[in-house]
């Protein structure tokens, strides 16, 4: 009887974990099926550095460089502030922040992930884009830097917590080691701490781009949507990841636009796929 | 000899743990004192104490005065003391760098920038802490793949590098094979003509070997200190005379 309900038990959890690897892979099969099939009917060189995306006019065109760029840019301008921030924010919040600070603050922290993505956008379209448009003086606040500084928010708290489990991993025999030499308490910080704390960091900094990178509803609602190969952090942009929420509704199923959205799918994941991948390797190297 | 450090009615204090209560004690220059005691005798504190490590613990308090060189050492900045009071930890504490990254660790720190002095300085250092034959084809690679002994060897070496002037080990053998001990004690023989030392260790046999003075210290008191030779062979008190022939501890 024991044995019995010991094999079930086995066999459930053994078909749990199993299921989690088929969701993936079938993802991915239906993916790359409904992407590669796209390219029967248009060049893939075309597709990828052509630029214009007019998916309606006659003959439709699918050049998704600007929208790659627009990625790109995003992604880019978010890092620039959200890295330099977030891991500054992990080292006061394990190195120097008094006790109850502490707690507080990586709470805090830990609760900003949690707002909705949607929410986050709504509050960029209607406090942030109204300033961008007046500090600059520029026809319309939906720009690429209004995306950049709400995702930069969302990249934050992934890249916080995880630099800072990572800084409070360095064993504190480094640092008293350091300290019974005389060392201040930045040079410790500096030259002990980052650097032993480096591989977490770098995967936590890999994780919220990819957070970035795949980020929708908040980048579509503040960047203004104009599928034009950007020039600047002023310019309206539009996404990959925009581009297939807001015109998915609208295509046939089966026709080409439907197609070239998956394709534009498929780059997309992996993109990600290989920023997963390497934070994976980080992390690892870790432990 | 002359004192060099001087502590009176030094009194430390954990939360509401007292480790240590009203010690007097002097450490003589040039001398190798040797602290014994069984654990929670407050040996480490005081150690501790004499380079402010301890000001890192929560709720940490202390009473009385340690005076280094005549000075206070409450009023010097707890950089430039510990630059002064080198330590020696009871786990090799290389740190996550290359052989020769952590011996010019500290004076790195405290501003030298001049390549070939440092060179020279981590070879004087290394071979000081008779390390240097060991090492010499290794300086580049990771500290962290000498052995143990090495490593404490290593982190001597570091501590010599800033220059100081006393020495704490924190029974810096307690992890290490005979053989690697008694490198590190003779290195420390060695050592005592240039700087004064001050050793905590459990092991009496150790205290005996490589220490001039000797305390014993109990429960947070200082019972006993003398020359390494009276405690050993004639104590004046009941519990040191247990505690090195192996009574108790």
């Amino acid at each position: 009887m024991k044995k019995l309900a010991d094999d079930v038990i086995e066999k459930l959890i053994f078909i749990c974990g199993i299921t989690a690897i088929v969701f993936v892979v079938l993802i991915f099969v239906f993916l790359m099926k409904e992407g590669v099939s796209f390219f029967g009917e248009y060049s893939f060189h075309d597709f990828l550095l052509g630029k214009f995306w007019y998916p309606t006019s006659d003959p439709p065109r699918f050049g998704i460089l600007p929208l790659i760029l627009g990625s790109l840019i995003i992604t880019l301008g978010a890092s620039l502030i959200a890295v330099p921030l977030g891991t500054m924010a992990a080292l006061y919040i394990s190195e120097v922040a008094p006790k109850g600070a502490k707690d507080v603050l990586k709470a805090g922290v830990e609760l900003l992930a949690a707002i909705p993505s949607v929410v986050v956008g709504f509050i960029g379209m209607v406090t942030l884009v109204p300033i961008i448009k007046n500090v600059f003086g520029i026809p319309t606040g939906l720009t690429a830097l209004s995306g950049c500084i709400m995702l930069a928010f969302m990249a934050m708290p992934t890249i916080v917590s995880i630099s800072e489990d990572a800084i409070n991993a360095v064993p504190w025999q480094y640092k008293e080691g350091a300290l019974a030499l005389g060392a201040t308490k930045w040079q410790i910080m500096y030259r002990i701490i980052l650097p032993a704390a480096a591989p977490g960091i770098i995967a936590s900094v890999m994780l919220g781009i990819g957070r970035v990178i795949g980020e929708t509803m908040a980048v579509m609602m503040v960047t203004g949507n104009a599928a034009v190969i950007p020039h600047g952090f002023l310019e309206s942009v539009r996404t990959m990841t925009a581009t297939i929420a807001a015109e998915m509704g609208e295509t046939v199923r089966g026709s080409i636009h439907y197609k070239a959205l998956f394709a534009i799918g498929a780059v997309l994941f992996i993109i990600t796929f290989f920023i997963n991948f390497v934070a994976d390797t980080y992390l690892h190297k870790n432990k | 000899m002359v004192d060099k450090i001087e502590a009176s009615g030094l009194s430390c204090a954990f939360g509401k743990i007292r480790s240590l209560t009203g010690i007097n004690i002097t450490v003589k220059e040039n001398e190798i004192l040797g602290i014994i005691g069984p654990s929670n005798s407050g040996k480490t504190t005081f150690l501790r104490a004499l380079n402010r490590l301890n000001d890192f613990s929560l709720n940490y308090r202390q009473e009385g005065k340690i005076v280094m060189n005549g000075k206070d050492i409450s009023k010097i900045d707890p950089e430039s003391l510990r630059k002064n009071v080198g330590m020696v930890f009871a786990l090799p504490l290389s740190l996550p760098m290359s052989v020769y990254d952590n011996v010019v660790y500290g004076p790195k720190r405290h501003g030298s920038k001049n390549k070939k002095e440092l060179q020279q300085l981590a070879e004087k250092c290394l071979r000081a802490a008779s390390l240097w034959d060991e090492v010499k084809d290794r300086l580049d690679a990771s500290a962290l793949k000498l052995s143990g002994g090495q490593q404490q060897r290593l982190c001597i070496a570091r501590t010599l590098a800033v220059q100081p002037e006393v020495i704490l080990f924190d029974e810096p053998c307690s992890g290490l094979d005979p053989i690697s001990t008694a490198k590190v004690e003779e290195a420390m023989v060695e050592l005592k003509k240039k700087y004064t030392l001050v050793l905590v260790t459990n092991n009496v046999k150790q205290a005996s070997r490589v220490s001039d003075r000797t305390a014993f210290f109990l429960m947070g008191e200082l019972v006993e200190i003398d020359i390494t030779r009276n405690i050993f062979v004639s104590p004046k008190d009941k519990r040191t005379e247990d505690y090195v022939t192996g009574r108790f501890g």
